[in-house]
């Protein structure tokens, strides 16, 4: 238990997390502006990974790849918005069902289990290989970190704007927007397509990131953005009021995920319990809330007569 | 302003919890109507107005608002031509948005959102001179949380969203019913002096018969699924508690049940 290992793979867990945090974010717009746990993400992570390594092995340049990566994670945000608001399936088996169908598309995307990409064959955009002894500007921690800030501004301005606010108001309180003439099923699926999109692309960087998409890759995805959403307020929340920090708390929540996760490494626990130790951990603390205010509540005193 | 046209509506069709909840209902509003409904639980007054707010389809009858036939759109487009207060405070706003934010999205009904700014600057001014008209000091909390705000400051503001863009046809289910009967009456106040300044056509679903027949100039009564009494004019500005019980025993041949709506 040699501390050096654990302060050498720190940086690796700051870019991780902050790739991870990007997909925070998409599941930050789901389940804390629309109210919706969106189970799509575990196949849309995978989605993303897989066409931008598929893209970029036929050639492509890794933008072009990243954007139409981007777009097949809203098609498949699409997909669950239609299966919820057209069909009317109840939102979280929409996403399950989105989600397994994404299993074979990904498959088919892939034609295999998984797919590797070569660091020293491509021109990837962020790489653990770019961690260490590269120049500022190409350090992955420096190119994820920048990407986060730019999208966290570009939504807190789109969460302000008409549109925006008939999201909110929609995951709000869906009766008071028809009344004020939202579509609430148009702004459901906008919702959901804004999400997976940012899902894919996180997805997009994981991939190049580890230097391979894998068919699994997704699995408990939807566990590590809300672990990360909840890590994010427990530790911020008294701090981080505005709506844009709360996405930034969102970030910082999934590094901290990813630093417990190289501790325990560190510790020796068995790899193999890592996906129950995510489970529990989430579980308890998305029970907090409800405990408090089951076992733990003083009588509030609601003010005014009017 | 309003027709309603033979509306039927029966739910839970052919099944043990049948409830054919209107009946052959007709009616027609003049412009600048204020008209209240009254009746037992059951009668098909909140159902009347959900058929006319589109909050799911009537089985037949046509709905006419302002000329334009609106049986075949949807709730959120009709929304451009009503405004709507709930029974339940919760429903009229939007809890985690601020006070002005919401009066934004209601500024914005019926027209389509855009990526412009959700709230402009200059909209601020109007929106504390319009809440300093209810007397509730909300003029100096504009970013304040709703979620914070008591059930009467909620029904105020959501009646000033209902008609900060002038609606065709106002619907109140029973706003008042969930509040203590001194923030009641101040919403009902405050509802007098709205529909008065801007001669808002006006549907006030209430429980209460004295409420029912000291506002509005007309008064309907429903009960199972029909409307058995119609007063207008003369008549309900006379109209006395007593005269609308034996009105309602005349009509119905049975005891008016409700003590409710007596002592409401």
């Amino acid at each position: 238990m040699n501390i050096m290992n654990l302060v050498n793979a720190l940086p690796g867990a700051v870019a991780q997390g902050l790739i991870w945090g990007i997909m925070a974010i998409g599941v930050y717009i789901t389940f804390r502006i629309l109210d919706i746990a969106d189970m799509t993400v575990d196949g849309t992570l995978c989605t993303g990974a897989a066409v931008c390594i598929m893209m970029m092995q036929s050639g492509q340049n890794v933008w072009i790849s990243m954007a139409v990566a981007i777009v097949a994670g809203m098609m498949a945000g699409l997909m669950t918005g239609l299966l919820h608001t057209f069909m009317g399936i109840p939102a979280i088996l929409s996403g399950i069902l989105t989600q397994l169908g994404l299993y074979s598309i990904n498959l088919k995307i892939m034609g295999k289990a998984n797919q590797a990409i070569n660091v020293d064959k491509f021109d990837l955009l962020v790489s653990l290989r770019y961690i260490k002894n590269v120049s500022f500007f190409e350090n992955t921690i420096f190119i994820v970190a920048a990407v986060i800030v730019l999208l966290i501004l570009v939504l807190y301005w789109f969460f302000g704007t008409e549109l925006g606010c008939s999201l909110r108001a929609t995951g709000c309180n869906d009766k008071m927007a028809r009344a004020q003439g939202i579509n609430t099923d148009f702004s459901r699926v906008l919702a959901l397509m804004l999400a997976n999109g940012l899902v894919a692309l996180a997805g997009s960087m994981l991939g190049q990131y580890q230097g391979f998409a894998d068919i699994n890759m997704g699995r408990g995805a939807i566990v590590i953005g809300l672990a990360a959403i909840i890590i994010g307020e427990a530790v911020f929340g008294k701090v981080f009021r505005n709506f844009g920090f709360k996405l930034l708390g969102a970030v910082l929540g999934s590094i901290i995920y990813y630093f417990v996760l190289q501790i325990v490494i560190w510790l020796g626990i068995d790899t193999d319990l890592l996906k129950l130790l995510s489970a529990v951990v989430v579980a308890i603390f998305l029970a907090v809330p409800y405990w408090k205010g089951r076992y733990f509540s003083k009588p509030v005193k609601r003010g005014g007569n009017h | 302003m309003l027709e309603l046209r033979n509306i039927y509506k029966t739910f839970n069709a052919g099944t043990i919890n049948e409830k054919r909840a209107l009946k052959n209902v007709s009616l027609t509003l003049e412009d600048g109507d204020f008209v209240t409904v009254i009746g037992g639980n059951g009668a098909g007054k909140s159902t009347m107005l959900n058929a006319i707010a589109g909050v799911w389809p009537v089985d037949e009858g046509q709905i006419i608002i302002d000329g334009q036939d609106v049986t075949k759109l949807p709730e959120h487009k009709r929304a451009a031509l009503l405004g709507r207060v709930f029974q339940d405070p919760m429903n009229g706003t939007a809890a985690t948005m601020g006070i002005e934010e919401n009066l934004a999205l209601a500024l914005r009904r019926g027209q389509s959102r855009t990526l412009r700014a959700g709230i402009k600057g200059n909209e601020r001014e109007a929106y504390k001179k319009l809440l300093s008209t209810l007397g509730l000091g909300l003029e100096d909390r504009l970013t304040s949380k709703v979620g914070l705000l008591s059930g009467g400051q909620r029904q105020a503001l959501t009646l000033l969203m209902a008609t900060l863009k002038k609606p065709k046809l106002l619907l109140l289910d029973e706003h008042t019913a969930a509040l203590d009967p001194k923030t009641a009456a101040k919403v009902l106040e405050t509802t007098d002096m709205i529909v008065n300044r801007d001669r808002l056509t006006t549907l006030m679903i209430t429980h209460n018969m004295k409420d029912a027949i000291m506002h509005g100039n007309r008064l309907i009564m429903m009960m199972d699924g029909n409307i058995i009494l119609d007063i207008r004019g003369e008549e309900k500005k006379k109209l006395t508690v007593e005269d609308l019980l034996r009105k309602f025993e005349e009509v119905s041949g049975e005891q008016f049940a409700s003590d409710k709506a007596l002592l409401g």
